[in-house]
C-alpha cells in the first residue's frame, strides 16, 4: 500500500517568494472561498428555517425528517460534489448546492430545538398579551431561539469552512485549489498558506458571528 | 465527642462562614446547627469530615485532632447524609450501601449481608436491594441515604439538611424514626437544618447561629426557648415560642386535677351541687368502672333521677400521659368546656388540664 | 431510474467482488483507517479529557484544541501529511487522528465536569480518594456522554477516511476517486452508498456497545436533581 515519494522532492521550509509572486492568484481563491460559504451558510438556513417551522408545527414531521437528514449526513462530501456532476456540469453549483445541504443537515436540528426551547409559559404569556401568531413568532420565539440558532450557525460555517476545499476535486474549492497545487507539486508551501488561511477564516467567522449573537440577545450576556 | 476551639474558616473570595467558634458535641446526643442561610451552619459541619478545611482553631474528634489522619481515612470513620441522599445512579441499592464497606476491604459477602441488614434497620423492604436509586421515592432514596452512612457503624453521624428534600409528612416520619434508632445506637449527631420545628424535634442540644457564622446560643430546646439571649434568637424562635415550649413538655409532666366528677346514677341535683362546689357550670360523668360516661352542662341536665337517662356527649378530643402538652392545648381550644380530658391507657379517668396548670407550667 | 439500476448492477458485478480490488478488501481497509484513528485519538483524548474535567484546570485549552481542530480542513492536513512524509498509511493516520481527537476531548471533559456536584460531594464524603472517585463514580456517570463523543468521532472519520484514497491510498474512497477520474458515476454512487451504509453500520454497532457499557441506572430517566 505503500509508494513513497522521494523525500529529496520535498521542501519542507516555507517559500515566501512563492507567495508573494502569487498573492493575486491566493486573493482569488480565498475570495472563491468566502462565497462557497456564505452562499451556502445562507441558503442552508432559509431552508432549515421553513423546514424547522414545519417540523416544529407538525412534531410528527420530525423524526422522519430527522433520520433522513442524518443518513445523509454520513455520506461524505467528495461523493455528493462528484454526483452534482451529472446534474450541473463543472460549475459553482457542483459546489454550493451538497454544501448547502450539509448546512441544512446541521441547521434542521439547531432551529427545531431552538424554537422548542422556548418556554411556554414566555410563549402563552404573549398569546395572552395580544401578540398573534406570525408577530409573536418574530418578536418573541425567534429572540429566544437565536442563542441554539446561533450555535448551529457557528458549527456550519466552521464545518462549511472545512468542506469547501473537498470541492476543489471538482473544479471549484477555494483555497482547496492551495491544497491540489501543494500535493501535485509535492511543493509544501501552499498547502501551508491554504491551510493558514482555512484556520484564521474558520475562527474569525466564529468570533463574529459569536459578536453578532451577543449583540443581538444583550439579555444573555453575563 | 467533638470539641471545637476558637475555630474559623475564611473563603478565599473572602467570606467569613465561621466566626471563632467555640462549643462541644457531647457524645452520643444529638446536636442541631440551626439558623438563617449564610450563617456557616453547613460549613461548620462540613469542618468536621475535613470536606471543609478550617482557616484557624482546633477541632477534635474523640481527643484526637481531626487532621491527624489522612482524609479520606478519616472520613470512613464518620457517616455523612446529605440531602437528596447523593445515591450513586448507576449503582443499586445494594451497591450503594456496600461502598464504605467494600472500601475498607470487606469481601463481597459480608459487604451483601451487611447492606441488607441495613435495609431492615432504616424500615426498606428487602425487594429495593437491586433496585436503582431513580426507581426509588424520595423518602426511600433518603432511607437509603442514612443506611449507607450507617454502614460500617461510625461513631460519628454528620447529616446536611437530610430530610429537606421530601414532603412534610414523609420528613416527620422520618425524624421520628432516626429518634427511635438513636435510642437504640446512641451515636453522636450533628445535624444541620434551617427549620427551627425540625431542629426542636430532633435536638438534645441546639446551636443556633446568625450570619456570619457567629454561634448566638448553645442550649437545649427547653432551654432554649425559656430563655432566649438575644432578640436575634428570639426573633428566629418567632412568635410562637410559648407554642413551641408546650410541645416539649407532656401531660404526665403536670399534675391534673380531679375537677366537678359524678358517678352516671347520680342526680340532676347532685350534679348541679357538684358543679357549683367547684366553679363551674358542667360536670364529668363516670361509670362505675371510672371509665368516661360523657359530660353535661348542668343546665342541660333537667331534673332526672339518673343522670344515665340522659344521653351526653364525649369529650371531642382527650389526652394521654404522653401526649405533649401542645396536644393538650388544642384538646382544650375544641373541647366543649375548654378543659382536657385526661385518660388512662385503659380509658379510664385521670382529671382534667386546665389552661391555668398550663400557663403556671409555661411561667416556670 | 437509469442510474440507480447501474447501480445496482455495479454492486453485484462478480468482478466487485473479486481480487485486489474487492468490495470486502475496499471495506476491510476503510475499516482499518477508521478503528486506527480513532483508538489512537482515544489513547491522547481519554486522558487528557478525564483529567481536564477531573481537575477542572484546562479547559480553556482543551476548549480552544477542539475549536482549532473542527476548523482545520482535513481535505488540507492529509495532503500537507502526504507531502511532508511521502505517500503512506502513517501520514494519513496521523491526519484522521487528529480529526478524531476534539470531539472525544470535548465530550470526555463536559462529561466528567458536568457530574452532580452532589455525587462528587457524597462521594468524597464516604472517604473515596480522588482516584475511586474517578473510576467509580465520575467516569461511570459521563459515559453516556463519553460513549456520545466517541460516536461522532467515528462516524466523522468514516466519512472523512474516504479522503485517503486521493493520496493513493485505499478504502471505499478507491470507488469515487476512480470512478471521478473515467466517469463512472455507477461506481462514485456505488462507492458514496457503501461509506453511507459503513457509517450507519458503524453508529449502529456503537449505540449497541453503549447499551452494554453504560450502567442500567442511567440509561433511563435521569436522577431527580434537588
Amino acid at each position: 500500500m505503500s509508494l513513497a515519494l522521494p523525500l529529496a522532492q520535498t521542501r519542507l521550509a516555507v517559500d515566501w517568494a512563492w507567495i508573494e509572486r502569487n498573492a493575486g492568484y491566493i486573493q482569488d481563491q480565498f475570495r472563491e472561498h468566502v462565497l462557497l460559504t456564505v452562499l451556502p451558510v445562507t441558503f442552508g438556513f432559509i431552508i432549515a428555517a421553513v423546514l424547522g417551522f414545519f417540523a416544529v408545527r407538525w412534531p410528527g414531521l420530525y423524526t422522519p425528517l430527522l433520520t433522513l437528514t442524518g443518513i445523509l449526513f454520513t455520506i461524505p462530501s467528495l461523493a455528493l460534489f462528484v454526483l452534482l456532476i451529472a446534474f450541473t456540469g463543472l460549475s459553482i453549483w457542483t459546489a454550493v448546492i451538497p454544501l448547502t445541504v450539509y448546512t441544512l443537515l446541521i441547521l434542521l436540528r439547531n432551529v427545531v430545538e431552538g424554537f422548542r426551547g422556548v418556554p411556554r409559559d414566555v410563549r402563552d404569556a404573549a398569546t395572552a398579551m395580544g401578540y398573534s401568531g406570525a408577530k409573536r413568532i418574530l418578536t418573541v420565539d425567534l429572540p429566544l431561539a437565536l442563542p441554539v440558532l446561533f450555535a448551529g450557525i457557528r458549527i456550519a460555517t466552521v464545518t462549511t469552512i472545512g468542506l469547501v476545499s473537498v470541492s476543489s476535486l471538482v473544479g471549484q474549492g477555494g483555497l482547496g485549489q492551495l491544497f491540489l497545487d501543494g500535493f501535485y507539486r509535492s511543493f509544501p508551501t501552499p498547502l501551508y498558506v491554504g491551510l493558514a488561511l482555512s484556520v484564521v477564516f474558520a475562527v474569525t467567522a466564529d468570533l463574529l458571528l459569536l459578536w453578532l449573537q451577543r449583540a443581538l440577545t444583550p439579555w444573555t450576556r453575563r | 465527642m467533638i470539641t471545637f476551639t476558637k475555630v474559623s474558616k475564611t473563603f478565599p473570595d473572602g467570606t467569613k462562614a465561621v466566626t471563632d467558634l467555640t462549643f462541644t458535641v457531647p457524645a452520643g446526643e444529638i446536636v442541631v446547627l440551626v439558623g438563617p442561610s449564610g450563617c456557616g451552619k453547613t460549613t461548620t459541619l462540613r469542618l468536621i469530615n475535613r470536606m471543609e478545611e478550617r482557616s484557624s482553631g482546633e477541632i477534635m474528634l474523640d481527643g484526637q485532632d481531626v487532621t491527624a489522619l489522612a482524609k479520606h481515612e478519616l472520613r470512613r470513620s464518620i457517616g455523612y447524609v446529605i440531602q437528596a441522599g447523593g445515591l450513586f445512579p448507576h449503582r443499586t441499592v445494594l451497591q450503594n450501601l456496600a461502598t464504605v464497606p467494600r472500601l475498607l476491604g470487606w469481601e463481597k459477602e459480608r459487604a451483601v449481608a451487611r447492606a441488607r441488614e441495613l435495609l431492615a434497620v432504616v424500615g426498606l423492604d428487602g425487594e429495593v436491594a437491586n433496585r436503582y436509586p431513580h426507581q426509588l421515592s424520595g423518602g426511600q432514596q433518603q432511607r437509603v441515604g442514612v443506611a449507607r452512612a450507617l454502614a460500617v457503624d461510625p461513631p460519628v453521624l454528620l447529616m446536611d439538611e437530610p430530610f429537606g428534600a421530601v414532603d412534610p409528612v414523609v420528613r416527620q416520619r422520618l425524624q421520628q424514626e432516626l429518634l427511635r434508632l438513636q435510642q437504640d445506637v446512641k451515636k453522636t449527631i450533628v445535624f444541620v437544618t434551617h427549620d427551627i420545628d425540625e431542629a426542636i424535634t430532633m435536638g438534645d442540644r441546639i446551636a443556633l447561629f446568625s450570619p456570619g457564622g457567629v454561634l448566638e446560643q448553645y442550649a437545649s430546646p427547653a432551654e432554649l426557648l425559656a430563655h432566649p439571649k438575644n432578640a436575634f434568637v428570639a426573633d428566629f424562635l418567632g412568635e410562637e415560642r410559648g407554642l413551641k415550649r408546650l410541645s416539649l413538655r407532656q401531660v404526665y409532666d403536670v399534675t391534673a386535677i380531679d375537677g366537678p366528677v359524678v358517678g352516671m346514677e347520680a342526680s340532676a341535683a347532685d350534679a348541679a351541687k357538684v358543679a357549683a362546689a367547684n366553679g363551674t357550670d358542667w360536670v364529668v360523668v363516670l361509670r362505675p368502672d371510672r371509665t368516661l360516661y360523657g359530660w353535661g352542662n348542668v343546665a342541660a341536665l333537667g331534673d332526672v333521677a339518673h343522670l344515665s337517662e340522659l344521653d351526653l356527649p364525649l369529650p371531642r378530643l382527650t389526652v394521654h400521659a404522653n401526649d405533649s402538652l401542645r396536644a393538650a392545648l388544642n384538646a382544650m381550644v375544641v373541647s366543649q368546656v375548654g378543659v382536657a380530658v385526661r385518660l388512662g391507657a385503659t380509658g379510664t379517668y385521670e382529671g382534667i388540664v386546665t389552661h391555668e396548670i398550663l400557663s403556671g407550667e409555661l411561667l416556670r | 431510474m437509469e442510474l440507480l439500476f447501474d447501480v445496482a448492477s455495479w454492486l453485484s458485478d462478480p468482478v466487485q467482488w473479486d481480487g485486489s480490488n474487492a468490495i470486502y478488501v475496499r471495506i476491510g481497509q476503510h475499516l482499518w483507517y477508521t478503528t486506527t484513528a480513532v483508538l489512537v485519538a482515544l489513547i491522547v483524548a481519554l486522558p487528557i479529557g478525564l483529567a481536564v474535567g477531573h481537575t477542572g484546570r484546562g479547559e480553556a485549552f482543551a476548549v480552544n484544541v477542539a475549536n482549532i481542530g473542527r476548523a482545520i480542513p482535513s481535505f488540507g492536513i492529509i495532503l500537507l501529511f502526504v507531502v511532508l512524509a511521502g505517500i503512506g498509511f502513517v501520514p494519513v493516520l496521523i491526519a484522521l487522528t487528529l480529526f478524531a481527537i476534539p470531539p472525544i476531548l470535548t465530550n470526555t471533559y463536559t462529561g466528567i465536569s458536568g457530574v452532580d456536584r452532589q455525587l462528587r460531594d457524597a462521594a468524597y464524603g464516604l472517604g473515596m480518594r480522588r482516584l475511586q472517585v474517578l473510576t467509580q463514580v465520575e467516569i461511570p456517570v459521563a459515559m453516556p456522554l463519553i460513549m456520545a463523543g466517541i460516536r461522532t468521532s467515528s462516524v466523522q472519520v468514516v466519512a472523512t477516511a474516504t479522503l485517503a484514497a486521493f493520496p493513493g491510498l485505499g478504502g471505499l474512497g478507491r470507488y469515487i476517486i476512480n470512478g471521478l477520474s473515467v466517469q463512472n458515476y455507477p461506481q462514485v454512487i456505488a462507492g458514496a452508498l457503501l461509506v453511507a451504509v459503513l457509517a450507519l453500520l458503524v453508529e449502529g454497532l456503537l449505540a449497541l456497545l453503549q447499551r452494554t457499557v453504560v450502567p442500567i441506572g442511567l440509561q433511563h430517566t435521569r436522577v431527580a436533581r434537588r
